[in-house]
């Protein structure tokens, strides 16, 4: 019954859709005001429609319903709650369905909260986010329905796989999502833009705060998820270049572009066709990673795709919602006038800078993602090339150094008109720093990789950079404290959020050298009791425990860490059998420090049979690597922070307004 | 394999993470000599295991990928130098398992694509700041008045101008500040602290 | 100038869509896995020789066994689902009097003995290929395999995944008298 309730709901959230996005459009462009406040109306009852079927997904997962298809093939009546409820996200449909709930909150986010914007203009976004919401939920509806029954119904689910089991992953997609759909408010703003022929300062600010949102969510989700491929996956990878992985890296990188990007607009009143442009092309890529994913084009040669339907509806939805916007940007554009000058060598053309080697570096990822594919159908099948990371280590690389590096000096240089005379005379502690993280490096591991110290030497240099840029604002040391630290509360939230932001990214470049360069390994045979030396440390494999988790049997391992005899910790590491779904886990075990993590792993036992009562015991020192999910909290705090500010906010882009009467950006950016 | 694959591939449809679970390399597979060892781990994480999603033999788990492994350091012990052991496994598999795409006329594209990218884009650069140059040389903001409406302007400007004290009037200002190219903020932005003076008294801008 | 660039993206993605949809109208894309031609087309089959699977079954065979004839050879294991699937096709090729052999790719002795006896024995030889060493140098990825060589020692084509009714007549046969006749 109650997924009956569902099922009908998705139909109405389809009905709903489908008024919001022709009848506002229709009103806006004649002036018609009952048409365009029609359009909040609809966004909310379509919020509420997908959020009763969401519910109503996740109590047939909680209550077990396996007369529910996906319930019977995504869960099992022994999994643990927390990966019964995020059982509703762990599947083709479920997923979808959290696809257009997030969609749906974004547009009702904007009925209610965006008082300020004006009605046509409103109206417009509205329609867009409906539109794409049509194309989600009919795909859903005729071709993935989570609602389809199975009779009779089995007697208990074939479990979820047991990978996913995990605290990290179960919260991963809806972060992403609300990342990757997040970014469709930034779309639908550029097309209504384009539908009015007017795009403004105004415009960049209510735009700013809703990229600025989904791009904090996804930086989290993409963190979460390279966290959990650390630990789990059980030998400390954590970024592979894997299609999927790029498929959520794309958007960032477009994302990352646009939010510098509507600066410009904001401020100067330029760039306003290619900003519009890259708020398509952000979104294009949540799609596309979308279609990616979904339509079976990656397989690999011996696995056999799904039924290339889906496939096709997706790229249907894909080709008319990106088709649709790129064509009315090669209309509208040449008509979109610049206002605002400003020279090469300025905040702004270091805005520009940045945005130039952020799309190569997205344009990058995007090529090598597609390649293959692209050869495959050019060559009719008969050519395949893998493009791994290899390749992209190499070409994403060298894009990076030169952007880390204008990233010390853009906010050191004047609007409009500076100097570089000015900016070179602040940046020299990070001159120093750099020289200085050059030198320790080099004189601390001689015989690591050559490129290591220089990549120290980037990190420091944009450290030390932002944090001149951040003490040169509140003049610290120049002024008595007390005079600076009030400046520092004075400091707008914004841009104590690109300093966080830029320091993240600092501390993350840390934590990817250190563990790329300078990881060591020890892989041997333990029996229990043994030890052996490797990785700088003496692992002793103390004690081998059996036992039963929930839905899962396990081999747990103890290993006893020391260095030259001076005990460091005990890891805990476990082997997990999952009998329902015939699969083998592992849980590592590890030991973070702020210099390293210390990661053990146990494997099989009895590889060989003059093994036959060892276990294969895998001991990793990964330096540094802490730093890499450090530096994603600061930049995920960073964005955070900016959110707050005042002027981000939608519903108060006027001083004079009452901060009782700012309305939150959106409801879900305060959680 | 394939069926553990496909469903694998099935429940990843919505992460952005591969769901392998990589335990790759065995005790018994390591080469005694850590020189030669460190050579196979090299030449491993640039080869393709063929019936994995995108995952390097050094990383996979896969049946092939481990005999793949042992050919890797089978030839090696046989004197092979990198290169022979790379040539000898795409001899067998094809380019498919070369992680790093070689330099031959269908990957042109793709090694060029990234550099090309940045020439286009640099280009674009160059147009828009030479448009800036021209305007400036022009001493002239882009104007978004049409010739008659100016002319208007310039008349009212005249007048007012006219009717107040000669000298620092704010007609000086006004021209001062088209010259510059300077349009006045939007209304509902003129609260907002602006550029380097207000950088410079205040600690803030907007960034 | 202007113009072109702006149409410079909705063209690239019109590209793109294109590509798509060829992969995925592409019906052979996921059912024929050896569209991806095999370097060792048109090269002598590589140098091996490898034992009897047990003495009950005929066997052993290496290089020279594959000159002077047509041949098929099949990389099979008895615990390889598709592989009974097209077990059927392989005996009808041995029933036609093409000379079969067998790579036991990985297999247990026992297990391919009991497999062979159970589902019948088409191969002229089956060869036993423990570690699987043999078959990396046929490039074999996965089983089955199927291989045709001509009378020179050369391979003239590969087949990836079960042979199945269709792909007999379509691909394996069509392919096994141009290499009789040339």
């Amino acid at each position: 019954m109650i997924a009956e309730i569902g099922q009908f709901v998705l139909i109405l959230a389809l009905v709903l859709a489908g008024v919001q996005a022709t009848l506002p459009l229709w009103g806006a462009a004649r002036g018609h005001s009952a048409l365009m406040v029609l359009a909040d109306r609809t966004a909310i009852g379509q919020a509420a429609a997908l959020l009763i079927a969401f519910a109503a997904l996740t109590h047939g997962f909680v209550t077990s319903d396996f007369s529910l298809t996906v319930v019977f093939q995504n869960s099992h009546s022994l999994k643990p709650m927390l990966y019964k409820v995020s059982g509703v996200w762990g599947n083709h449909e479920g997923s979808m369905l959290l696809w257009v709930l997030v969609l749906a909150l974004f547009s009702a986010a904007v009925a209610l909260f965006g008082r300020n914007l004006p009605p046509s203009l409103k109206a417009r976004v509205l329609a867009v986010q409906a539109m794409i919401g049509v194309g989600f939920l009919a795909f859903i509806i005729f071709t993935s329905n989570p609602f389809a029954r199975l009779s009779p119904a089995p007697l208990d689910g074939t479990g979820l796989n047991p990978l996913l089991q995990d605290p990290g992953l179960a919260f991963h997609p809806p972060l992403l999502y609300l990342g990757y759909v997040g970014f469709s408010m930034a779309f639908s703003f550029a097309v209504a833009a384009l539908i009015e022929g007017r795009v403004d300062a105004a415009w960049a600010r209510w735009v700013r705060p809703w990229t600025l949102a989904a791009w904090t969510f996804l930086t989290a989700g993409i963190a979460l998820g390279s966290w959990w491929a650390y630990y789990e996956l059980g030998w400390g990878g954590w970024w592979f270049w894997d299609p999927v992985e790029n498929a959520s890296f794309m958007p960032w990188l477009f994302g990352t572009a646009l939010l510098h990007s509507a600066i410009v607009v904001e401020k100067r009143d330029a760039l306003k066709s290619w900003t519009i442009l890259l708020a398509i092309l952000t979104f294009s890529m949540s799609l596309l990673g979308t279609f990616l994913v979904r339509s079976g084009v990656l397989t690999s040669v011996h696995a056999f795709a799904t039924d290339p339907e889906r496939g096709i509806f997706i790229l249907a939805i894909l080709a008319l919602t990106i088709g649709i916007a790129l064509t009315l940007f090669a209309i509208r554009a040449p008509g979109m006038k610049g206002g605002g000058l400003f020279a090469p060598v300025s905040r702004e053309g270091a805005l520009i800078a940045n945005n130039m080697l952020l799309t190569v570096a997205a344009g990058t990822v995007l090529l090598g993602t597609l390649y293959p594919l692209i050869l495959e159908a050019v060559s009719g099948g008969t050519a395949k090339v893998s493009v791994g990371p290899p390749f992209f280590n190499a070409t994403f690389g060298p894009i990076m150094v030169p952007l880390v590096i204008m990233m010390a000096i853009g906010p050191l240089l004047a609007w409009k008109r500076g100097t570089l005379k000015t900016a070179a005379h602040k940046l020299i502690p990070a001159a120093i720093a750099a020289i200085l993280a050059i030198t320790v490096t080099f004189i601390l591991v001689p015989d690591g990789p050559g490129l290591a110290p220089l990549a120290m030497g980037l990190a420091a240099w944009l450290a030390a950079g932002t944090i001149a840029e951040w003490a040169g604002r509140i003049k610290l040391f120049a002024i008595p404290v007390p005079e600076s630290w009030r400046r520092l509360k004075g400091l707008p939230r914004a841009t104590s959020g690109m300093t966080l932001a830029h320091l993240g990214l600092a501390i993350m470049i840390v934590g990817i050298t250190g563990s790329s360069a300078w990881r060591t390994e020890l892989i041997t045979t333990l029996v229990p009791g043994e030890s052996a030396q490797g990785a700088g440390h003496t692992v002793t494999l103390s004690a081998i425990t059996q036992g039963r988790g929930p839905n899962y049997n396990y081999e747990r391992a103890s290993l006893l860490i020391t260095d030259k005899g001076r005990e460091i910790t005990t890891l805990t590491t476990e082997r997990r059998f999952f009998p329902i779904a015939g699969q083998t886990t592992t849980e590592a075990g590890i030991y973070t420090t702020i210099l390293s993590d210390l990661y053990g792993v146990i494997g099989e036992r009895g590889r060989t049979p003059d093994t036959s009562n060892a276990w294969t015991v895998r001991f990793f020192v990964n330096p540094l690597v802490p730093w890499i999910w450090l530096g994603a909290m600061v930049m995920v705090f960073g964005g955070s922070l900016s959110l707050t500010d005042r002027r981000h906010r939608v519903g108060a882009p006027r001083r004079a307004a009452t901060p009782g009467a700012a309305s939150q950006p959106n409801p879900a950016a305060a959680e | 394999m394939t069926k553990l694959l496909s469903s694998l591939l099935l429940v990843a449809a919505f992460a952005a993470t591969p769901l392998a679970p990589a335990q790759a390399v065995n005790p018994d597979e390591v080469l005694d000599d850590p020189v030669l060892e460190a050579r196979a781990r090299e030449i491993s994480a640039e080869l393709r295991c063929v019936v994995c999603q995108n995952q390097s033999i050094d990383d996979s788990d896969a049946e092939i990928a481990r005999d793949l492994r042992l050919l890797v350091r089978e030839r090696l012990v046989a004197g092979d130098n990198d290169e022979q052991v790379v040539s000898y496994i795409v001899a067998r598999y094809g380019d498919f398992v070369l992680l790093r795409p070689p330099w031959q006329p269908n990957t042109y594209m793709l090694w060029a694509g990234p550099p090309l990218m940045a020439i286009l884009i640099a280009t674009l650069a160059v147009i828009f700041f030479r448009t800036y140059q021209r305007q400036r040389n022009a001493g002239l903001g882009p104007d978004p008045l049409s010739p008659h409406d100016r002319a208007e302007l310039d008349a009212l400007v005249e007048r007012i101008a006219a009717t107040t004290e000669p000298g620092n009037g704010p007609t000086t200002r006004f021209r001062a500040e088209l010259a510059e190219g300077l349009t006045p903020p939007p209304p509902d932005t003129t609260d907002e602290t602006e550029d380097n003076q207000a950088d410079a008294e205040q600690g803030d801008t907007r960034s | 100038m202007h113009r072109l660039i702006v149409i410079l993206p909705v063209a690239l993605f019109a590209g793109l869509i294109g590509v798509m949809v060829a992969l995925l109208t592409d019906s052979e894309r996921n059912s024929d896995l050896s569209r991806l031609p095999s370097p060792l087309i048109g090269k002598p089959a590589p140098a091996f020789d490898l034992p009897a699977v047990a003495e009950s079954v005929p066997g052993g065979f290496s290089t020279r066994d594959l000159k002077g004839q047509v041949s098929v050879v099949n990389v099979f294991a008895s615990w390889c689902v598709p592989c009974l699937a097209e077990h059927p096709m392989i005996s009808q090729l041995a029933g036609q009097g093409v000379a079969v052999y067998g790579i036991n790719h990985r297999d247990k002795p026992d297990a391919a003995t009991n497999w062979l006896g159970r589902h019948g024995n088409p191969y002229i030889a089956v060869g036993a290929d423990l570690d699987a060493r043999a078959s990396l140098d046929w490039g074999v990825t996965g089983v089955p395999e199927t291989f045709i060589i001509d009378a020179n020692g050369v391979i003239a084509y590969k087949h990836v995944g079960p042979v199945t009714k269709d792909v007999l007549n379509k691909k394996i046969l069509p392919k096994l008298r141009e290499a009789e006749g040339g």
